[in-house]
């Protein structure tokens, strides 16, 4: 579709800014204004809501496909959360408000207090922050606070622990932080290999990240284990809350001993993705952590109103402006608030349960290099098919022929060939019957034409595009 | 209790046949019976209806119906109706980030005419499809001087937000890097400071125009003088004013940062804004977060992909250029949205608005009140006679936020009022809160 600014036509508006006196410009001097355009295109109302719309409709979405993307648990977003922070006393609401007068943020205080209440018992921490804008970013945070509590201690410590099966974030959210990684194997069983962690640990491991589930899908079965080996280093266990979905009510981080936990809001809550964000990544501490936690932290006084609290004794400072993504945490507060325990259970229980179905069911056509129960999602492999020069990608851009999202490929890479499925609690078993006659079609097509999936996708306004051009010749802007 | 799962009974029991379980519980036999929750005491759920009542009521709990003369860095800006019809089409909120192009042209094409139209505001070469916000920006930035020339000094200038300046200092606990705040003389940036210190071990210079406390500066001197030492010169700007001011670029700056709330974005209590990063082009292989480019598909078509991917973690990892994975893409659509709908015209128009009516009030007020000297924008420093603190909360009682008291980041700044006008403040308004102001003297 042409770019926006070729159907840009000279004197054309979209919005009437108001009356304007062009004499106000005098307030500034000839040397502090602006000499070259801004270059924005001149269009009216429609031609933009219909660019957009138009843009809008090339786009799978969880609203319009199935959308089994691993890793970023693709559930469906319900609408009361985006009616909700839409209400216009939380829109209109200017941060500095809560500065000036915290009586006049009650509300927002209350939101961001009761949610990290319902969150500490979600996962058995201690107290949470909202300042973390995405998963990342509480990794972050999490590992400056590692920082904070080895400073404090006069520890020497240089490394963070990543199991190879990590997502990238990990190690370079340590890295970001100012620590050296240490990379640590799988083991067969798709944990994380506990002779190569005995190895390698040392008195310079600052603290080990998990995740759990593993990005491999499956429960670590040795966790208790790790967080042994963790304390006889004073080593801090980190916990990241990427794979959450598959566990509410199963076990809780805090209890089996980890220190610090971010939670991915956009993913377990059921806040939307955005097409990339906005998330949320909060992060709880244990006990000998609360100290450090960023300020300032959302609390309630003995009179029950809601305050800025700002006693942290040795607080790191602020990773974000004020509270965090205030409109995401919204949206996962009305949703705890809908499914309260019992939902949360249900979700845990019904997203593991579609994982396994979609595993039971294509394990006879695609490899299963881990071959036992799986969590919340569940990785193949297309090693099989690559016999016939059919590729995971070419898999997945054959779904997308199907009207199908495809699963997320090529990682964990500890798996060659990944294709990891992740279908989320809220879709039913119709839709994942339809995914896996298509997945079972893709096998045997792979097999007798392959070619056809090497050419998908067909049905899609562009057919593939060629990634290395763009990274070449690279055009950044229309113009 | 809303509930999302489609299961019924039925499903559940051939489903469970099919995996060969007994039970959905008997799927989550590897988790050790000895680390099951010690608690999960959570209250019952609501229906959709009983939730939304009980948010409603937390929405009223806020008071919102004071008119806001305060910015800060954040303005009440107004959001044509056409920016939320196109950011809550469902194709965008709910879709992932673009890594499968042939289901995200959508998302994709949004954010190159975003970059597009980042890059020509700051009047730089190429811009990145977002950052978490105007803070994180500015560290970004830092860390890219930091790669780029492998010093470790950053010179910043204490007129940028200081909120700003927590988060730098907040990120860099751990890191062999300097960061070094200069003092502002009274609400000026300190030029024969800051020269001072430039040398050759600093990685970058960080200047902020309007400053915090609404001071229009040129910085093209400094910035003169940083390339003689190489350094990396970072602007922080505010997108609104550069409708009319001189941007990053003309300034000659390398990286300029800014957070985007002012084009599209509600206040919402602090997020989520948008953190806007344009460069140079020489800057762009040492970029942080995704970047759209443009090529072409297999029968030499026109569309979009995520490119230069080698520099993000889920490639590079420890060595990525940033740890950033999502980003604030929706905000992102919504700037672009928003100055689409400004456009060219519209845009400089909006942009003057502000500055007419912080004049309007300027003028107002000067005759009774102290402003500080020197050019200013939409916001400007008011010197009181008294605390500034107890004076907004003489002004919220006559039901205005009158400002920003710069005690709360500059303690020896006490009788500081930090205002600001934005065009959504009617001439009427002004008036009134002149008088207010006035009489709460």
């Amino acid at each position: 579709m042409d770019n926006i600014f070729s159907k840009s036509v000279k004197g054309r508006s979209g919005v009437d800014a108001g009356r304007v006196d062009e004499a106000s410009i005098s307030a500034i001097p000839e040397a502090l204004r602006r000499v070259t355009e801004s270059s924005l295109p001149e269009l009216s109302e429609l031609d933009v809501v219909r660019h957009f719309t138009l843009l809008s409709q090339k786009n799978f979405s969880v609203d319009t496909h199935f959308y089994p993307l691993g890793s970023c648990t693709m559930k469906y977003n319900p609408k009361a959360n985006e009616a909700a922070a839409a209400l216009p006393g939380f829109t209109g609401l200017h941060p500095y408000t809560a500065f000036i007068d915290e009586e006049a943020a009650q509300g927002a205080l209350e939101v961001i207090y009761e949610i990290s209440r319902q969150l500490c018992e979600i996962t058995g921490m201690k107290r949470f922050t909202t300042q973390p804008y995405a998963g990342a970013h509480g990794e972050l945070l999490g590992i400056l606070l590692t920082a904070a509590y080895h400073r404090k201690k006069g520890n020497n410590k240089k490394y963070i622990v990543v199991p190879e099966s990590a997502h990238g974030t990990n190690p370079a959210s340590a890295a970001v932080a100012g620590y050296s990684i240490i990379t640590v194997a799988v083991d067969r069983d798709g944990g994380i290999d506990i002779d190569s962690l005995k190895e390698k640990m040392n008195d310079e491991v600052a603290g080990i990240m998990m995740t759990l589930p593993s990005t491999l899908g499956v429960f670590e079965r040795r966790i208790k284990e790790v967080v042994e080996i963790a304390k006889k280093y004073d080593a801090l266990m980190y916990y990241d809350g990427a794979n959450l979905n598959a566990i509410l009510g199963k076990l809780r981080p805090g209890d089996v001993g980890f220190d610090i936990v971010h939670i991915n809001l956009h993913k377990t809550f059921s806040t939307p993705h955005g097409g990339g964000g906005p998330g949320s990544g909060v992060v709880g501490v244990s006990e000998r952590l609360l100290d450090f936690l960023p300020v300032p932290v959302a609390a309630k006084d003995a009179s029950g109103r809601f305050i800025l609290d700002y006693s942290v004794k040795h607080s790191i400072g602020q990773v974000a402006s004020f509270f965090g993504n205030f409109g995401v945490i919204l949206k996962a507060y009305t949703y705890i608030l809908m499914l309260g325990r019992e939902g949360l259970i249900d979700l845990s229980e019904k997203a593991v349960l579609n994982a396994n179905y979609c595993m039971a069911r294509l394990k006879p056509y695609y490899d299963l290099p881990y071959d036992r129960t799986c969590m919340h999602e569940v990785v193949f492999s297309a090693k099989r098919q690559n016999s016939s020069g059919v590729h995971a990608t070419d898999i997945a851009k054959a779904l997308i022929d199907r009207g199908i999202h495809p699963p997320t490929i090529y990682f964990p890479l500890v798996v060659e060939e990944a294709i990891m499925i992740e279908p989320t609690e809220t879709e039913s078993k119709e839709t994942m019957d339809i995914f896996i006659e298509a997945m079972k079609e893709i096998a045997s097509l792979a097999e007798s034409d392959p070619e056809k999936i090497k050419n998908a996708p067909v049905t899609t306004d562009i057919s593939r595009p060629d990634e290395t051009k763009a990274a070449r010749d690279l055009k950044l802007t229309c113009f | 209790m809303a509930k999302f799962t489609p299961h019924t009974e039925n499903e559940i029991k051939q489903m469970l046949s099919d995996v060969g379980a007994a039970s959905i519980d008997s799927l989550f036999a590897d988790i050790p019976s000895g680390l099951r929750p010690a608690s999960f005491n959570l209250p019952e759920g609501m229906t959709e209806y009983e939730a939304l009542n009980r948010l409603g009521s937390l929405s009223a709990a806020n008071r919102t119906d004071k008119a806001l003369f305060m910015g800060g860095g954040f303005y009440d800006h107004f959001i044509p109706a056409a920016v939320d019809a196109i950011s809550s089409r469902a194709e965008f909120y709910t879709a992932y980030t673009p890594y499968q192009p042939e289901a995200s042209q959508g998302t994709l094409q949004a954010i190159f005419e975003y970059q597009t139209m980042t890059a020509k505001l700051t009047g730089l070469d190429v811009a990145n499809a977002s950052l978490y916000d105007g803070g994180t920006a500015i560290y970004e930035a830092a860390a890219m001087a930091v790669r780029t020339n492998g010093r470790s000094k950053i010179i910043i200038d204490a007129g940028v937000n200081p909120v700003y300046r927590k988060i730098l200092k907040t990120y860099v606990i751990n890191q062999d890097v300097d960061i070094i705040e200069v003092d502002l003389r009274d609400i000026y940036t300190d030029r024969e400071k800051i020269k001072s210190l430039l040398d050759d071990r600093t990685a970058a210079l960080i200047l902020q125009t309007p400053n915090y406390f609404g001071i229009v500066d040129d910085y093209s001197d400094l910035f003169k003088l940083c390339d003689e030492k190489e350094i990396t010169k970072i602007a922080v700007f505010y997108p609104m004013s550069l409708g009319i001011l001189k941007t990053p670029g003309e300034m000659g700056a390398d990286i300029a940062v800014g957070d985007g709330q002012s084009l599209g974005l509600p206040l919402s209590f602090g997020g989520p804004y948008l953190g806007i990063m344009a460069a140079s082009k020489g800057y762009v292989r040492k970029m942080p977060g995704r970047i759209v480019g443009e090529t072409v598909d297999r029968n030499g078509k026109k569309c979009y992909v995520l490119t230069l991917q080698a520099r993000e973690q889920h490639i590079r990892r420890e060595k990525a250029t940033s740890n950033i994975c999502s980003n604030q893409a929706l905000c992102a659509l919504r700037a672009v949205v928003y100055l689409s709908l400004m456009g060219k015209e519209g845009f400089r128009k909006i942009s003057l608005l502000n500055l007419e009516r912080a004049s309007y009030l300027k003028e107002k007020l000067v005759k009774f009140a102290e402003i500080k000297q020197g050019v200013t924008y939409n916001e400007f420093t008011v010197k009181l006679n008294g605390g500034a603190g107890e004076f907004v909360k003489k002004m919220e009682k006559k039901g205005y936020y009158a400002g920003i008291p710069a005690s709360i980041y500059f303690p020896d700044k006490k009788n500081y009022l930090i205002v600001a006008v934005t065009e959504k403040r009617t001439i009427e308004e002004i008036d009134k809160f002149a008088d207010a102001f006035k009489s709460a003297l």
